[in-house]
């Protein structure tokens, strides 16, 4: 089974509201991938992830149409807590997901809801906080970590869980940009290291497009845009309330030059080797 | 403000005392705290004040002990000077008697907080929600104090950063009469309010998406044990009850 | 003018925020704090409007001594807006939200309609007017914050990261209102770690670390001083660190939007 996530013709209405806010959304996303998902507030996005891991329909309510597969499972039918092994979700508000007293039960937390003996929480709770980094910080109280610290533990708590996909929305929101490229450089590494599917929301694009083997750009609750983002980056993004990377828009007016870049640099350091050929 | 709050957390301390089970210590507490309550008398209220010294001595929270006995001040000299007038009015005139009665009353107080003080020193909030969860309380319960208190420090924050914005704002707490005062908690009150009502579903949340309810028995990574301590603690606190109830019969 | 001198601030906790900072903001002028979490702009922030006095040093504003004044006095000139709405709303309706500050600063009824009215138009808001601030969007609710403030017209607008959770419209729109307000002769001052954001601004920047600021200059120097950036933990803009990468020139002032960089660059083009 190498589709980590399939969606067919899926629309989709909170309760109470009078319009869908997903309209015929259709992807495919394989194993291993790194999704970058953005879009304009209000697009779609957050909704399309809770669909991901059974928060919609079980959580939210509402009017869930067409067909969502995902890690094999069928999110309609399946339960939370089942989807809840295969799929992490971590959300924005660093605080809001840490519920305990120390760091080394938050982590322990979806291990003790499953059932998981004593043991074996332990050699997980171990593995997860040193894979995130955050060992030294075991004994700590949440109110004594920074906000980056705080996702390190959220992300540690799920990978605890073992899942084979992790979705994060938004989860730079009310980090400063060091910190959230080490969290985006923390999933390239998890991605790398356990061949872990990343669906990752965000806005910050100049800072994650590079981790990324794939953007999906959402508009009005479509998917108007999906591809390798080196080559995307060609499109307009601005028409969906979506703004460029600076590097990208340098590169756009290097094209107008009559210059043709058929993959987009999205790092610095691409654009400083593309730079160079074009330079005497 | 945050003081308050310093209260509520427990120093992480290596001590015989914070090792032992939160249920023995509670034991040892409901016996000091009765027997307080019970008995009037000056010898055996300083005797249940002097018990604990050698504990808190063992605990190495005595700095902390004392602080918050002396945050208690304020509280003691009231209830001293309250006693005292009303054994005035009652039997006439300032007494000796009036005045041991009035030492009594403190010292009882003083017994009260000195001994809840020195089990809050050194329980951790981890180990009072598996305390209770050993109790047989259900898990939901559990959980919901626990979060609580998880979230107490977070709130005092909030409540802070309300106050910023709503003063500037022009929003003027220290004046007004009464009912002015009480008007203007309102834009405090209610951001606080909706603020845990939006944090409670985003717990929600986070907690299904971890599995939450998966299973009706969950394990857990923290077990308590009582240890020999332990049983020598609460077989002390139960005999010196006995000793004390039977020594105060005749 | 806001005056910041020499000031020292410690919290009750014993942790100094603030080490001996001075720096003053004129009318008219554009200034962004930046540093890492913890390096003290909030701190300092909250002694324009007095809800922080400094422990030891002196912070004036249009001349008077912030010690002199309630925070409510201050707050007529220095208008602070926090970064997290949702730590300000109350009312039931958009309207009674905004008319909160004109009603504690005494102003008379009709008075407090004309400015509701105003305020609600230049922020858009004039179709949210009996709705319930609590129903509105993310970017709708800065604005409403943001509202709450002008509509008593401060000299000093203090914005505090004002684009966390803000997608590219909101952001844009932002910058709007920044610009119409420095048009009027106010000052603005905002704190954030947004870079891009402040190079679409081209303010004068203010750095800080640990209590203390270490560049204040503008925007073209400021944020092209990659030694000082990485010694205050902030990443440089994409463009200047390309321009680094390239480029064998020893200062790279100036150089912080695809445009600069470009204007360097056509003359070097090799030709196809």
């Amino acid at each position: 089974m190498s589709k980590a996530i399939e969606v067919k013709g899926l629309y989709y209405r909170y309760d109470g509201m009078d319009e869908d806010v997903l309209l015929d959304i259709n992807l495919e996303v394989k194993r291993g991938e790194v999704v970058l998902l953005t879009g304009a507030s209000g697009c779609g996005k957050t909704t399309l992830c809770r669909c991901f891991n059974g928060l919609i329909p079980h959580f939210y309510g509402g009017d869930l149409r067409g067909e969502i597969r995902v890690a094999g499972f069928d999110v309609k039918k399946t339960p939370i807590h089942k989807m809840a092994l295969k799929v992490g979700f971590i959300f924005q508000n660093p605080d809001s997901q840490l519920f305990s007293l120390t760091v080394e039960r938050d982590v322990a937390f979806g291990l003790e809801n499953l059932g998981v003996d004593k043991e074996e929480i332990k050699r997980r709770v171990d593995w997860a906080l040193e894979i995130v980094g955050m060992k030294d910080y075991r004994h700590s109280a949440p109110y004594e970590l920074s906000g980056g610290q705080k996702q390190r533990i959220a992300i540690a708590s799920v990978l605890a869980m073992n899942p084979e996909i992790i979705v994060l929305d938004e989860p730079t929101a009310y980090l400063d940009p060091k910190t959230s490229l080490k969290i985006f450089q923390l999933l390239d590494d998890l991605n790398r290291k356990l061949g872990l599917t990343v669906i990752l929301v965000e806005h910050r694009l100049d800072l994650a497009s590079r981790y990324a083997s794939r953007l999906i750009v959402m508009s009005q609750g479509r998917i108007v845009l999906d591809g390798d983002p080196a080559t995307l980056f060609h499109h307009k993004l601005e028409e969906y309330g979506v703004s460029t990377p600076r590097l990208i828009r340098f590169f756009r007016q290097l094209e107008k030059e009559g210059y043709s870049f058929d993959r987009l640099p999205l790092s610095t350091e691409e654009a400083s080797t593309l730079l160079r050929r074009i330079i005497s | 403000m945050m003081r308050i709050f310093e209260g509520l957390r427990f120093r992480r301390v290596e001590s015989p005392i914070h090792n032992l089970d939160p249920r023995s210590k509670a034991v040892f507490l409901v016996v000091l705290s009765s027997l307080s309550i019970l008995y009037s008398d000056p010898l055996t209220l300083t005797i249940l004040l002097i018990i604990q010294v050698p504990l808190v001595y063992m605990a190495r929270v005595i700095k902390f002990w004392l602080n918050s006995l002396r945050g208690s001040a304020f509280l003691m000299i009231f209830i001293f000077i309250v006693n005292f007038l009303t054994s005035y009015f009652y039997m006439g005139g300032f007494t000796v008697d009036g005045l041991i009665m009035s030492l009594s009353m403190t010292v009882r107080f003083i017994t009260l907080i000195g001994a809840f003080s020195l089990f809050f020193l050194t329980t951790t909030p981890d180990d009072l929600s598996l305390a209770l969860e050993k109790l047989k309380i259900p898990y939901d319960i559990c959980f919901a104090f626990t979060a609580a208190m998880r979230f107490v420090p977070d709130i005092a924050l909030e409540a802070q950063s309300i106050m910023d914005a709503q003063k500037s704002r022009g929003l003027e707490l220290e004046k007004g009469k009464f009912m002015d005062r009480i008007r203007n908690m309102l834009p405090i009150l209610v951001p606080l309010f909706i603020r845990s009502f939006q944090r409670s579903m985003e717990l929600a949340e986070a907690m299904e998406s971890r599995a939450y309810g998966a299973i009706r028995k969950r394990t857990s990574l923290c077990e308590l044990k009582m240890s020999r301590k332990d049983y020598a603690l609460i077989t002390f606190s139960i005999l010196f009850m006995l000793i004390v109830i039977f020594v105060k019969s005749f | 003018m806001i005056e910041v001198v020499d000031v020292y601030y410690t919290y009750p906790n014993g942790f100094t925020a603030l080490k001996g900072v001075s720096l003053t903001i004129d009318r008219g002028e554009c200034v962004a704090i930046m540093g890492e979490n913890g390096a003290g702009k909030t701190t300092l922030i909250k002694h324009f409007n007095g809800l922080l006095k400094p422990t030891k040093g002196v912070v004036l504003v249009d001349g008077n001594n912030t010690r002199d004044l309630s925070v409510a006095q201050l707050s007529r000139k220095v208008g602070l807006v926090f970064q997290n709405p949702d730590h300000q709303f109350f009312s039931e309706t958009v309207e009674d939200e905004v008319a909160f500050a004109l009603k504690n600063f005494g102003f008379q009824e009709d008075e407090i309609k004309r400015r509701v009215d105003q305020v609600l138009e230049r922020m858009g808001l004039k179709q949210y007017r009996q709705s319930s601030p609590f129903n509105l969007s993310g970017g709708e609710k800065k604005r409403l914050a943001i509202a709450s403030v002008i509509v008593f017209n401060p000299d000093y607008l203090i914005l505090d990261e004002p684009t966390i959770g803000q997608d590219y419209l909101q952001k844009c729109e932002i910058i709007n209102i920044i610009r119409s307000f420095l048009k009027e002769g106010k000052a603005v001052v905002i704190v954030t770690h947004d870079l891009e954001f402040v190079v679409d601004l081209k303010p004068r920047v203010v750095l800080m670390k640990q209590g203390k600021i270490i560049l204040d200059d503008y925007a073209d120097k400021a944020l092209t001083n990659l030694k000082i950036l990485d010694d205050a933990s902030l990443l440089p803009p994409q463009i200047t660190e390309l321009a680094y990468r390239i480029l064998n020139s020893p200062s790279l002032e100036g150089i912080l939007d695809e445009h600069d960089l470009m204007e360097i660059v056509k003359p070097l083009l090799k030709r196809r």
